[in-house]
């Protein structure tokens, strides 16, 4: 689903890459977890992904989609195979819930029949039905990050890209993200989740890519946070 | 692409910035009334020499009795044998069309006619007068063709070009259009930097929903589309309220004020309005459209 082959990323004016030489490969329906300290190429990983960034040399291989021969005009084509969320959950604060969700569908033109019936549908997947009319303002930060996860993955996405989900959360609510992260999951959606959270990395046993300065140091399958180095 | 979606864009986004959004209108407004002065004076320029090239001639005034001795050509009044020669040479140069005579008699007339009532007239006599020929040319230009031609003939007082009573009219036209177009140049690069600045707020201020749109996939089109037609908006606003500006220009001070002042200069009628008015919105909307594109492309990275 996702192949890096020998990618290196160095931005403009830095010496230092971001990303050195980093070769892996993600397979459909898996759910891994990245982790490293900042600054070790986490979130270049993922610009890496989404496209907002081309590596220096290398390339990266979603979807069977070489990104390096992806032409500007498909690319958001590209991004709607991708549902994002971000520690900052990102709502629009002038829409309700409802809208919060519609809105990811109105803006790539889908018919207002369709929207009407799949909102509902995935309000309630996250666990908000009934609270379609809130604004975020008045929600919980976990119920905030719901909504944003339900955004993501109301287009169907075959990708989530996880940006620390709980960040901001406290760890009883952080785990109802991480179980409703794991249900997207079992429908056949990859998930890559960036995260410092050890607790929920050593819970989950899932496969953990650890970065330090830029290389990929760690590729465990059913792994922990860390081993003390 | 909805189109409620794409109209509540632009509301929101113009009620956002009014301040800017009228600046816009305003600026790109003066811009274009100075433009369409500029076109309408051109309009007008060529429209008075239609009707005065129409009539000026070049008139050859031949030597009377008064002149013996005054001018180097005059050693005698005309003779109809320098008066033939005078003819015929006039007949032989090129871009002379007809070449009709005018005695001292029907000078006189003339004259008469055009003083009427003044007390200067009273004292002239027939033989004040020359005989002349007047030429009229395919092209009023080509004068200094028929001066060269007889000036130097014995029997020529002087030639005249009636064109040359003309030129500083038709001068100072062209300076007033000139200065009016380079008055609109400025304005619309004025308008073009008020308009980037806008856009550039405007992108600013929805910078979460265009983020998250990308983030999803929306389209570079559905995206840019409500910042683009806010420019229009704009844009097109302007070039209304200019086209107003001209038109009740036209309609109440030119027709009503100028006019009837002004009855020797034949003001243009409202025909070249009928490709101005629409020039003036098209170039207000393609400009600010410009002008919205060229702010995305630099703060709205798709």
């Amino acid at each position: 689903m996702i192949r890096f082959e020998n990618v290196s990323k160095t931005y403009p004016n830095q010496v230092r890459p971001a990303l050195q030489e980093m070769s892996l490969e993600i397979e459909r329906g898996e759910f891994v977890f990245v982790i490293g300290s900042s600054g070790s190429g986490k979130s270049t990983f993922m610009r890496l992904i989404l496209r907002e960034e081309r590596p220096s040399t290398g390339r990266v291989v979603v979807a069977g989609k070489d990104l390096n021969r992806l032409s500007n005009w498909k690319l958001p084509q590209h991004r709607r195979l991708i549902g994002t969320v971000f520690q900052d959950f990102r709502l629009l604060p002038n829409k309700t819930v409802y809208q919060n969700v519609a809105f990811a569908l109105e803006v790539i033109g889908r018919p207002k029949g369709q929207i009407v019936k799949v909102v509902p549908e995935v309000l309630e997947l996250v666990g908000l039905a009934g609270k379609e009319d809130r604004m975020p303002n008045e929600l919980s930060g976990g119920e905030q990050q719901r909504v944003a996860v339900a955004r993501a993955f109301v287009n169907r996405p075959m990708i989530l890209i996880a940006d620390e989900p709980t960040g901001n959360l406290d760890p009883e609510t952080s785990v109802g993200i991480m179980k409703l992260l794991d249900r997207i999951n079992r429908t056949g959606t990859t998930v890559v989740m960036v995260t410092h959270d050890q607790a929920i990395v050593n819970q989950m046993r899932k496969r953990v890519l650890e970065l330090d300065q830029g290389t990929l140091v760690r590729d465990q399958a059913r792994g922990v946070y860390g081993y003390v180095r | 692409m909805r189109v409620q979606y794409v109209l509540q864009e632009i509301g929101q986004g113009l009620r956002r910035n009014l301040t800017m959004v009228i600046a816009v209108i305003v600026s790109t407004a003066v811009a274009l009334v100075m433009l369409g002065s500029g076109l309408l004076m051109w309009q007008q320029t060529l429209h008075m020499q239609d009707y005065w090239y129409g009539k000026v001639e070049v008139s050859v005034f031949m030597c009377n009795q008064e002149d013996v001795g005054k001018y180097t050509n005059c050693q005698t009044a005309i003779t109809d044998l320098q008066k033939q020669s005078i003819h015929d040479t006039l007949v032989k140069t090129p871009h002379v069309q007809t070449v009709t005579f005018e005695d001292q008699q029907q000078a006189f007339q003339h004259y008469q006619q055009m003083q009427a009532g003044s007390p200067i007239s009273q004292d002239v006599t027939p033989n004040d007068m020359q005989d002349s020929f007047r030429v009229k040319l395919d092209n009023p230009a080509n004068a200094t063709v028929v001066e060269g031609a007889v000036s130097g003939l014995p029997g020529v007082q002087s030639v005249q070009d009636e064109q040359q009573l003309l030129r500083p009219l038709f001068t100072f036209i062209h300076i007033a259009e000139y200065t009016a177009v380079s008055v609109a140049t400025i304005m619309l690069v004025l308008a073009f930097l008020l308009i980037f600045n806008t856009v550039r707020l405007s992108a600013f201020s929805r910078r979460r929903e265009t983020g998250i749109m990308r983030l999803v996939g929306a389209s570079n089109f559905y995206i840019q589309m409500p910042f683009l037609l806010e420019g229009a908006v704009a844009g097109l606003s302007g070039g209304v309220v200019a086209s107003v500006i001209l038109v009740g220009v036209k309609a109440f001070f030119i027709n009503h004020v100028v006019a009837p002042h002004l009855t020797s200069v034949q003001f243009i009628g409202w025909g070249p309005f009928v490709w101005i008015v629409p020039s003036l919105l098209i170039v207000g909307v393609l400009m600010s459209v410009l002008a919205s594109a060229f702010t995305l492309r630099k703060y709205l990275r798709v």
